[in-house]
Order: C-alpha cells, then sequence, then structure tokens
C-alpha cells in the first residue's frame, strides 16, 4: 500500500540523519494520517480477494478504531463494546423498517442512540477499575442482549432484524445505486473517513493529552487536576458514538441485523482486532480487522474449528508482540 | 505571626478500628518550611493525604485561606492552590519529560476540548520548558520519562507540581532512595522553592530537616505530639524519647 512504499523509500542507516529521518517520518505519519489511511482505505477494495471483505474491514476497522480510544487511549479495558456497535445497527434498522426514517436520519439516530447507550452503561461502570470495570462492562451488555432477544416485535428476536433494504443513497442530486459492491464500499468509506477525521481531532486535542495522562498514571492524572471520573465517562462516550457508526455501517450494508452482533463474542472480537493490529496506534485497528477478518476467512475454508487458530496466533500476538501488527511496524521501522 | 495560609482543625482520620491520624491541630504560614517528621506508621501519610485530599477526614477540618476545603474533591486542590508530589515516584511514565510538565500545566487551562489542537496553547509548553529548568532537567525535554535516572524522575515529579505554581508545596519524602549527591542537589533545589512557597515535607533525613526547616511537627501513633523550631525539638523530651532515641538511625 502506498503508506508502506513511503516507508521503504526512506534510507534507514543508523547514521544520526538517519534517525532525524526517521523521526521526521514518524512526525509525517502522524501529521498526516488521516489522509494516508484514507488512501490506504480507498484502495482496499483493488487489493482483497472480494468486495464484502473489504466492506467488513471497513465497518470492523471503525468499530475497532471507537474501541481504541477507550482502550488503547484511555487505558479503559471494556467487555461489552458489542453493545454500541448493536445498537447502532438496531436504531437504524428500526428506523428504516419500522418508521419510513431516511437513511442519513437512520444514521444520525443510529449514533445517537448508541452514544445515549454508551453514556447510560459508562455512567454504571467507570466509577469501577480494572477487571471490575471489565465485567461490569460486559454484564450491562449482556443485559442489552436479552433485551434484545425478549424485544422481538421491535428487533426480531433471534432472527434478526430485516427489511430495510436501502437500495440507493441520493445525495445533492445524485443517486447511488447502493446495491453496487463498489459504490456501497465508497459511500461507506465517508463514514470511516469522517471517524478517522474525529478520532485524530479528539488524539491531537487537549482532551487526547487528558486521557493519555490518564491512561499513564491515573493517581497523577488526578493529583495534576484532572476530573478522572468524568474524563473517562465522556472518552466512554465518544468511544461508545464511533462504534455505533460502525453498527449504522454495518446494518446498512447486511440489510440485516443479527441479534449477534450483540453477543459478548462480539465484544471479544473488537478486543482481539485491536490487539492484533496495535492498541493506542492511530491505523492499527484497522490492520487488525483485515488481519482477523482474512484469517476467518482462510482458516474457515481448512475446519470449522478456525478459532482455535485465530485465538491461538492472537495468543502469540499478546505474548510476543503485545504492540500488535502495526504497532511492532511502526516501533521498528519508524522509530 | 502573620495569617495561616492552611489550618487543620482537629482532623483525624480512621480505617476500620484502626486510628492513623487523631485530632492534629496545626496552622501553616506563608513561605515556610514545616517539616512532619514521626516513626513508621506515625500517620505522616494519612496527614498528607488528608491534606492533598486523597482522604476525606474522618472528623475535623482543613481550611486554605479560609475556604473550608473537607470533603472537596482531589483534583480540586491543585486548581486552589495545594500541590504534592508522593513517596513513591509518580510520572506518566511513557510520555517524554516535557509532555509529563506540559499536561500537569494544561490541566488548569483546558480538560475536555476536543476541537483545538494541543499546540494551540503554546504558553503552556514554555511553563513546561521553565519548570523543567528549574529543578535542574534543563537538557531533558525530550527524554521518555521512564527512561530518567531515580534522582531525575523525583526531580521531575516536583516539576510536575510546580507547573500549577502552588502556593503549598506538599512533599513526601522527596530523596527517597536518593544517594548524597542526589540528595545535596534536592536540598539546593527545596532551598530555593522554599524562599516564596509554603512547603510541607516528609523525610527521615534529619540533618536534611534539620537544616531546611523553619518548624518541625511531631507525629507519634497519630497524635501530634510536638510543634516548634528544629532547636525546640530536638530538645523535647516526648520527641526524645519516641522517636530520636529509639531510632538512632535516623539522625
Amino acid at each position: 500500500m502506498e503508506r508502506d512504499m513511503t516507508v521503504k523509500s526512506i534510507p534507514l542507516a543508523a547514521t544520526s540523519s538517519g534517525a532525524r529521518k526517521a523521526t521526521d517520518l514518524a512526525a509525517a505519519l502522524t501529521n498526516w494520517r488521516v489522509l494516508l489511511s484514507i488512501a490506504a482505505l480507498c484502495l482496499l477494495p483493488w487489493v482483497l480477494p472480494s468486495k464484502a471483505l473489504a466492506v467488513n474491514v471497513l465497518v470492523y476497522g471503525v468499530l475497532a478504531m471507537g474501541y481504541n480510544l477507550l482502550f488503547g487511549y484511555t487505558g479503559l479495558l471494556s467487555f461489552g463494546h458489542a453493545a454500541f456497535f448493536g445498537a447502532g445497527a438496531y436504531v437504524t434498522g428500526i428506523a428504516i423498517g419500522q418508521f419510513g426514517v431516511p437513511w442519513y436520519g437512520a444514521v444520525l439516530l443510529g449514533v445517537i442512540g448508541g452514544g445515549l447507550l454508551a453514556l447510560a452503561i459508562g455512567a454504571l461502570s467507570i466509577r469501577t477499575r480494572g477487571i471490575y470495570f471489565s465485567m461490569v462492562t460486559l454484564a450491562l451488555a449482556q443485559l442489552v442482549y436479552h433485551v434484545a432477544l425478549q424485544a422481538s416485535s421491535w428487533t426480531g428476536g433471534e432472527n434478526g432484524l430485516r427489511g430495510f433494504t436501502v437500495a440507493k443513497i441520493d445525495i445533492a442530486g445524485f443517486s447511488i445505486n447502493f446495491l453496487d459492491p463498489v459504490s456501497k464500499y465508497y459511500v461507506l468509506m465517508v463514514f470511516a473517513a469522517l471517524a478517522l477525521w474525529f478520532v485524530s481531532r479528539i488524539l491531537n486535542s487537549p482532551f487526547g493529552a487528558a486521557i493519555e495522562a490518564i491512561r499513564e498514571n491515573e493517581t497523577r492524572a488526578r493529583t495534576c487536576g484532572y476530573d478522572v471520573e468524568r474524563t473517562k465517562l465522556i472518552s466512554f462516550v465518544l468511544s461508545g458514538l464511533i462504534c455505533a457508526l460502525a453498527g449504522t455501517m454495518s446494518a446498512l450494508h447486511l440489510a440485516f441485523v443479527p441479534l449477534d452482533v450483540l453477543h459478548y463474542q462480539t465484544s471479544g472480537m473488537i478486543v482481539m482486532m485491536t490487539l492484533l493490529g496495535g492498541a493506542s496506534s492511530f491505523f492499527g485497528p484497522f490492520v487488525g480487522a483485515l488481519a482477523f477478518l482474512l484469517m476467518e476467512d482462510v482458516f474457515s475454508l481448512w475446519t470449522s474449528h478456525w478459532q482455535i487458530i485465530v485465538g491461538s496466533i492472537f495468543i502469540l500476538f499478546v505474548l510476543f508482540l503485545p504492540k500488535g501488527i502495526w504497532g511492532t511496524f511502526l516501533a521498528r521501522v519508524v522509530r | 505571626m502573620s495569617a495561616p495560609l492552611l489550618a487543620v482543625e482537629n482532623v483525624g482520620r480512621r480505617f476500620g478500628g484502626f486510628v492513623a491520624l487523631d485530632g492534629v491541630t496545626a496552622q501553616f504560614e506563608p513561605n515556610k518550611v514545616t517539616s512532619i517528621i514521626g516513626p513508621n506508621g506515625a500517620g505522616k501519610s494519612t496527614f498528607f493525604n488528608v491534606l492533598s485530599g486523597v482522604l476525606t477526614p474522618s472528623t475535623g477540618s482543613i481550611r486554605f485561606k479560609g475556604q473550608n476545603l473537607t470533603g472537596t474533591r482531589q483534583h480540586k486542590f491543585v486548581h486552589l492552590g495545594i500541590a504534592r508530589s508522593y513517596q513513591i515516584t509518580n510520572i506518566f511514565p511513557e510520555l517524554s519529560a516535557h509532555e509529563n510538565v506540559r499536561v500537569a500545566a494544561q490541566a488548569a487551562r483546558s480538560r475536555y476540548n476536543i476541537w483545538r489542537n494541543r499546540s494551540h496553547f503554546p504558553e503552556l509548553g514554555e511553563r513546561a520548558d521553565a519548570a523543567l529548568d528549574s529543578v535542574g532537567l534543563g537538557g531533558k525535554h525530550n527524554e521518555t520519562a521512564k527512561f530518567l535516572a531515580h534522582g531525575q524522575q523525583r526531580a521531575l515529579e516536583i516539576a510536575i507540581a510546580l507547573v500549577s505554581d502552588p502556593e503549598v508545596l506538599l512533599l513526601d519524602e522527596p530523596t527517597a532512595g536518593m544517594g548524597p549527591e542526589e540528595t545535596k542537589d534536592m536540598v539546593a533545589l527545596l532551598e530555593k522553592l522554599a524562599r516564596d512557597r509554603t512547603i510541607l515535607l516528609v523525610e527521615h533525613k534529619m540533618k536534611m530537616i534539620l537544616g531546611l526547616s523553619d518548624r518541625i511537627l511531631v507525629l507519634h501513633h497519630g497524635r501530634l505530639i510536638a510543634d516548634g523550631s528544629p532547636r525546640d525539638i530536638q530538645a523535647d523530651p516526648d520527641v526524645r524519647r519516641v522517636y530520636l532515641g529509639q531510632n538512632d538511625g535516623y539522625a
């Protein structure tokens, strides 16, 4: 991809000028991270074996990126982020299918719905720490799962939610055929680009410095004058908003919301994708989503127990490459 | 005697059945160095934690510039003008020395803004630079904090506390784990800071305490057993009995 080519064209001798160039490269990668990421993702459908896989990388990349804001940058290990992904998907599907809301309104409602759910779950979980935080988020997300299962007149229960196919997207007089895989990809790419910009915006901001400080040392951050609980809650909600956006993208893409989006396996998958790609790296979540989905595609051809292989690889990563694929690449090449 | 800047009135703190701090009353005047000493478990750390809002006192009250701080949440203390360091080095390990101090300065200026860039507040970077220079870390701005030497990390923590320009600085064993050379640098730094700040110091190095302090408080089993000038404290029979006499190693 384009980004890799840039990196390879720079000589990496261990001279001082080489080191300085590497620093310049790191700065350039940071300064241009949004445009570089968008460029890389725009190429994706033409590099990958199928357009469907590319769309999934987009959806799960945005999901993992939203999660990474909380996990990688704020240092909070949530096991309940499927709830926000699912909320975005369900609200969008219900808005279109049962209320006839146009697609853009449905996307907005999905994001807001996911954000409100994040506010509620965040407010209840943020005061606990460590494993307790993870368990409270898991339990509350399970609650959401069971509500969706029971409220089948709204959600379709076990059968999932259907009947809200978006066939075309009308923007400014243009009518885009949303059933065409390439058009669909680039429409969803616009959402992904917005999410990339938004996360980069947050990381560049004073708030971004505050969450990093909390990740590094919560006691010190509090002593420096940061309201740690409030900052964490805001980060939790921002993270939930982005994951909900991924949910709405998924709903538009599939024209179907399976109940599984809310399952705790989805929450686990989000954690795995983020760690595989590299927590607290900007583009890592997309790399992680790509790696996970590729492994799933390849290994599920061999065996129905593909998760054993993916799980083993995941464990190896956690043990030996804790920075993930992209994080390790950045650390090795761009020091 | 000028008006007290900080005053504690009958402050106590219990943990279950254990009384860690028992009815301490004291006033602190501006621009003086007060050391708090006592054997291990005397309640020094609890006293500091109460004074910096880490712990809410079980009894009594804390007043700062006439304002009652009892029950105020911890993160507000530094904004009011009370900053502290910790006994065990407490910094942001993965951040650069400069970012450690800059993010501390930022807390007074911008905490929740996501629409501006960090670089929108250049004065914060300048203040961080000045604070690092003042603690003798002039050449280490871009060093990652975890790679600094122990003494430098202690100095960094003081820069983090100083950058808020606090009126009261609580220093919990700033020379803990330091060798003689590093201790000497720290003492010189504290002497410089003491000129225009109120400093409360918990320390075990007796020579350093006697040299630096305008006044010494002695805690024993959570009680304040002596309060006076270094000379008075050295002569105090109670102090000699419970502290100096039994713990020659500290002297």
